[in-house]
């Protein structure tokens, strides 16, 4: 049995429903789309921000994480460091180091920071717990949960670092700090035994401040704590922001574009719905007549177009659902590779208010028309359509029908005028259309664009390796789930199964010798300590010129010499420092002061990767030369000859393939690519509702037209000029409203992942571009169109001179 | 004599099952000739009609107009075909309410491609001739049926048809509009306009026509040929 029933009532609505299969159609397709967009857009907002915010709360995790310089601060004086008024509690000083473990396997391990605590428990930064127990003696260790797998467990063993004599460490437990204070913790004892082997030693506090919800009162907070301390004891802070943005990033930045697609879908299927609705009942006024005629009272005749309404929006929404917890599980896979913490499914509560909010929204588009239609007169109902005419729209094909124009086509231009309501929806779909088409090309352009300033050394015409390409060792682990870089270039060899590294000093002569070569530089992708910032930082060693290899930078300048490091954004706030000021790095046991010269454009999620001068620490040398050949030289075959010389002292040369692009940014692509097809082809099928309403009620007179000589090109060209006009308008309202959300999305979508937007990013709109984009209004309105034009020519004559 | 429509065993069925709405019917119409078509409701009269001007197509047989088959024409050949030789006036008229009365009536000059210029030169020609040219800039709701229904005969002149139809012109009209109606069609007649004008009213018949033919279930029951028109 239906939902209204067996009765006269089903039969009408179940007609309804069938004999306008077009307007059904729109009503599904346009609410299943914005459920769609709108699920994945909830989910995700659910992702972003839910986990780390209970998580921090639960565990008074630490606004500001700092380590102190113990020659300069002694225990005692960091613990007065908690007492100013603002600092409402405060752990510590705990013993901290940074170490580089070798696990089981003998693959060493990224740089992790090391804390001495004996429990986990403190008035800061209290330490769940996940598994396992807390370290009890010198000689165990507790990891950060994100370290666990199959090579490192409970029961397993490291190697303090890759020397013969390094001190092992039983893993007791795994344990999370929503904070990040630290990767690893361990007895103080062990933390002081592993610093008096060579490896740098702090004193860690941990914070927490009544006011550290701004970036600003952190800044003020921990100028505050330097004040408090000897000059130069304070060595670097992180901030818990940075933790909650690199924690929240994965979901983040996809939500503010997700977003903007969730909003357009809605107001476009709001505005759609309505018009059909309304136009529905706009066209059916003698049926509503005679359905009151023949005894339907007004409180059914609104029940029975509320329903006609319901029916496939139900439909749309159910679809919608599915469609939108199909789509947000890449985008919540990639949250989850982030965070780790995030359910690949949807929250239960979006898939329940999303699908109610719709029914909402569509039932009030079709109530308002629906009480219309229920206090028409029936008289006054059925007479409509047989009386002719009058006033709308006349004065419009007074003054259109002067224009040198083909006479078919003044006749369609004017047409829009007779309905200017239902044009108004049909210019808004064509609107929000191109909008939607405008936004998403400047998206992917802009996406483009980072990929492509994301991975400079792809730009080199050859890469020289001093190890076998095809020979390199597994990257180590990632720390906290971050994707491995899929740069060529290779990374420091260490560990146990070091493969054949050829002299670098020959590889580089030997590149410096070969015929076509037009410049080179070297670079070293490793790992460093930075004072202030837990666990290790990736850095890019670079040696002579590497303006070429050099990334987009949002302020100062790229290293032009030793003492100089380029920085990320993230890195600034991280460790609450500007471009001017000044950071320790340390590599292996090297240790230098380096001025902070230019901010990066760097959108390489939970990475710091910070760039600085090889000179700076005398053992690094580069394990790659990235190379530029002249002109009239080709690539290929420099990069044959040098592999042949290169290749007997272990090396490789090879032409850089192509770049790749992020999972994040290949499933955003797809995203917006999907999302507009869905949007564009609901404004059509806007376009193509309106249309066929016209069409229908026009019926005679087209009818009246063929009779008359109307060729059938001619009713197309007439009825494809009724958009046309439309379309144009459409056009040139929504690709600056487009262009306008663009330039308001991508830098909301950077901050998101803690970066500005260079210019390379923000204008990729040519003047061309936009002008095929304010063009694709017309193409939006008149594909829409070509379905009941082609109706309107094949309509026989005889029968629709009939219609009345 | 030069005959404007020959109908060769002209057949017309709705649906493969019944009896066909019209013919078979052989029938020739000669230029000059007024031919009224009667008979009672369902015997063929509009559907012979819309065979005649290509809105319909036969299921068997030949339709010749204006020296055409047009059976066989495509719709695009037909629409170009009955604006360059066929005028049709309607019973309820049929005019666009859009539009006043002078775009009404170039509307057919227009789609055939004639000049804004010539065709409002002939559209002001009708007007004076048929009386309208008062209403030139008035929309068709404000005039009488009669009014309207010279309108719709202005329409039906403009490109100067060799056939015009008559669809019961004086079915929506009262008496006096009827009378106006008549006449002018009378008129047409004597000015050498072939007319086929299907009609219920026997009276109009025998005023206007030369020659008037009787449909009985879709065959030709009667065809005589009256008195010269006066």
């Amino acid at each position: 049995m239906s939902l209204f029933g067996t009765g006269a009532m089903g039969r009408v609505v179940r007609s309804g429903v069938g004999r306008r299969r077009a307007q059904t159609l729109v009503i599904a397709v346009a609410t299943m789309m914005a459920v769609a967009s709108a699920v994945v857009a909830g989910a995700l907002m659910v992702a972003a921000a839910a986990p780390f915010d209970d998580a921090f709360k639960k565990q008074q995790g630490a606004h500001i994480t700092a380590q102190f310089d113990p020659a300069k601060a002694n225990a005692a004086q960091l613990a007065e460091t908690g007492e100013p008024a603002g600092v409402t509690a405060s752990s510590g000083p705990y013993p901290s180091t940074a170490f580089r473990p070798v696990d089981q396997a003998g693959f060493p391990m990224p740089t992790l920071t090391l804390v001495g605590r004996s429990g986990p428990d403190g008035d800061v930064d209290r330490v769940e717990l996940k598994s396992g127990r807390w370290a009890q003696k010198p000689g165990e260790i507790v990891l950060s949960a994100s370290i666990e797998g199959p090579s490192v467990a409970i029961g397993a063993t490291l190697e303090a670092s890759d020397t013969a004599d390094a001190p092992t460490l039983s893993v007791v437990g795994f344990a999370v700090s929503a904070g990040r204070s630290a990767d690893a913790w361990a007895t103080p004892a062990q933390v002081d035994a592993l610093a008096a082997l060579g490896n740098p030693a702090t004193s860690q506090m941990l914070y927490r401040f009544d006011t550290a919800g701004t970036k600003k009162q952190i800044l003020a907070h921990r100028a505050e704590l330097a004040a408090s301390v000897e000059s130069g004891a304070l060595l670097g802070t992180q901030s818990w922001l940075d933790t909650k943005r690199a924690a929240d990033q994965g979901a983040a930045a996809t939500v503010p574009f997700v977003m903007a697609f969730g909003v357009l879908g809605i107001v476009m299927s709001v505005i759609i719905v309505s018009s059909v609705i309304s136009g529905a009942v706009g066209t059916s006024l003698r049926r509503i007549g005679i359905l009151k005629a023949i005894g339907f009272t007004p409180r059914e005749v609104v029940r029975a177009y509320v329903a006609q309404a319901l029916i496939p929006a139900g439909a749309g929404i159910a679809v919608g659902v599915v469609l939108g917890n199909l789509l947000a599980v890449p985008l919540l896979a990639e949250s989850e590779s982030v965070y780790g913490a995030v359910s690949l499914s949807v929250a239960w509560w979006v898939d329940v208010a999303v699908p109610a909010a719709a029914l909402l929204v569509v039932g009030l588009a079709a109530l308002i028309p629906a009480l219309r239609a229920g206090r028409l007169h029936t008289v006054e109902a059925i007479a409509v359509g047989r009386a002719p005419r009058t006033g709308r729209g006349q004065w419009a094909h007074r003054v259109l029908g002067r224009l040198p124009l083909p006479r078919p086509v003044t006749y369609g231009l004017a047409t829009p005028f007779t309905h200017p309501v239902r044009a108004l929806a049909m210019l808004l779909a064509v609107a929000f259309g191109t909008i939607a088409a405008t936004f998403a090309v400047g998206l992917t352009s802009s996406l483009g664009a980072v990929g492509a300033s994301q991975d400079p050394e792809s730009r080199a015409a050859v890469t020289v390796a001093t190890v076998k390409l095809n020979n390199t060792a597994p990257p180590p682990p990632p720390v906290g789930g971050a994707a491995a870089s899929p740069s060529p270039v290779v990374s420091s060899p260490a560990g146990t199964s070091k493969p054949k590294v050829a002299d670098p000093a020959k590889v580089r002569a030997a590149v410096k010798s070969e015929a076509g070569l037009e410049s080179y530089y070297g670079k070293l992708r490793t790992e460093v300590a930075v004072a202030g910032v837990s666990g290790s930082v990736e850095a890019g060693l670079y040696e002579g010129d590497s303006r070429s290899g050099s990334y987009e930078m949002l302020s100062g300048h790229w290293i032009t010499g030793k003492g100089q490091v380029v920085v990320p954004s993230r890195f600034l706030e991280r460790t609450s420092t500007k471009v001017g000021d000044t950071v320790r790095m340390t590599y292996e046991q090297e240790s230098a002061d380096l001025r902070i010269v230019g901010e990066s454009f760097d959108t390489s999620g939970n990475e710091l990767e910070v760039h600085a001068d090889m000179a700076n620490f005398p053992a690094a040398e580069p394990s790659t030369f990235l190379v530029e050949v002249k002109s009239d030289v080709s690539a290929d075959e420099f990069a044959q000859k040098l592999a042949a010389v290169v290749r007997p002292l272990g090396g490789d040369a090879t032409t850089v393939p192509p770049a790749e692009q992020k999972s994040v940014i290949l499933v955003m692509d797809a995203m917006a690519v999907l999302l507009t097809l869905m949007l564009v082809s609901v404004a059509g099928l806007g376009v193509l509702n309106s249309v066929v309403l016209d069409t229908r009620e026009r019926v005679h007179d087209l009818g009246v037209c063929k009779a008359i000589g109307m060729s059938p090109r001619q009713t197309v060209s007439l009825v494809l000029a009724s958009v046309s006009a439309i379309g144009v308008i459409g056009g040139l309202l929504g690709v600056p409203v487009g262009y306008m959300l663009h330039g308001i999305v991508m830098p909301v979508m950077g901050r998101a992942v803690g970066t500005g937007m260079p210019s390379s990013v923000l204008d990729v709109y040519g003047p061309v571009e936009l002008l095929l984009l304010g063009l694709g209004g017309v193409v939006l309105a008149v594909l829409g169109a070509m379905l009941p034009a082609g109706w309107a020519a094949r309509a026989r004559t005889a029968t629709a001179l009939r219609t009345e | 004599m030069n005959q404007v429509i020959e109908l060769e065993g002209v057949a017309k069925r709705h649906d493969t099952a019944g009896a066909p709405a019209l013919g078979p019917l052989t029938l020739s119409v000669a230029k000059g000739e007024a031919l009224a078509v009667t008979g009672p409701s369902g015997s063929g009269k509009s559907t012979l009609l819309n065979l005649i001007a290509g809105l319909d197509k036969p299921t068997a047989g030949v339709v010749m107009v204006a020296g055409r088959r047009i059976d066989q024409l495509s719709e695009h050949a037909l629409a170009k075909f009955r604006r360059e030789h066929i005028g049709i006036a309607f019973q309820f008229f049929n005019l666009l309410d859009d539009l006043t009365v002078t775009d009404n009536i170039q509307l057919p000059a227009q789609l055939t491609g004639t000049s804004r210029r010539a065709a409002a030169a002939r559209a002001g020609e009708l007007m004076e001739m048929l009386g309208i040219h008062k209403h030139a800039r008035a929309y068709p709701g404000r005039l009488s049926g009669g009014e309207r229904q010279r309108v719709g005969v202005a329409r039906a002149l403009i490109n100067r048809p060799e056939l015009l139809l008559a669809d019961e012109p004086t079915g929506a009209l009262d008496s006096a509009s009827g009378h106006d109606v008549r006449d002018l069609l009378m008129d047409l007649h004597r000015g050498g306009q072939t007319i086929v004008l299907v009609t219920h009213d026997l009276a109009l018949a025998e005023a206007c026509a030369s020659r008037t033919i009787h449909l009985v279930d879709g065959h030709l029951a009667l065809d005589t040929y009256a008195r010269a028109v006066r």
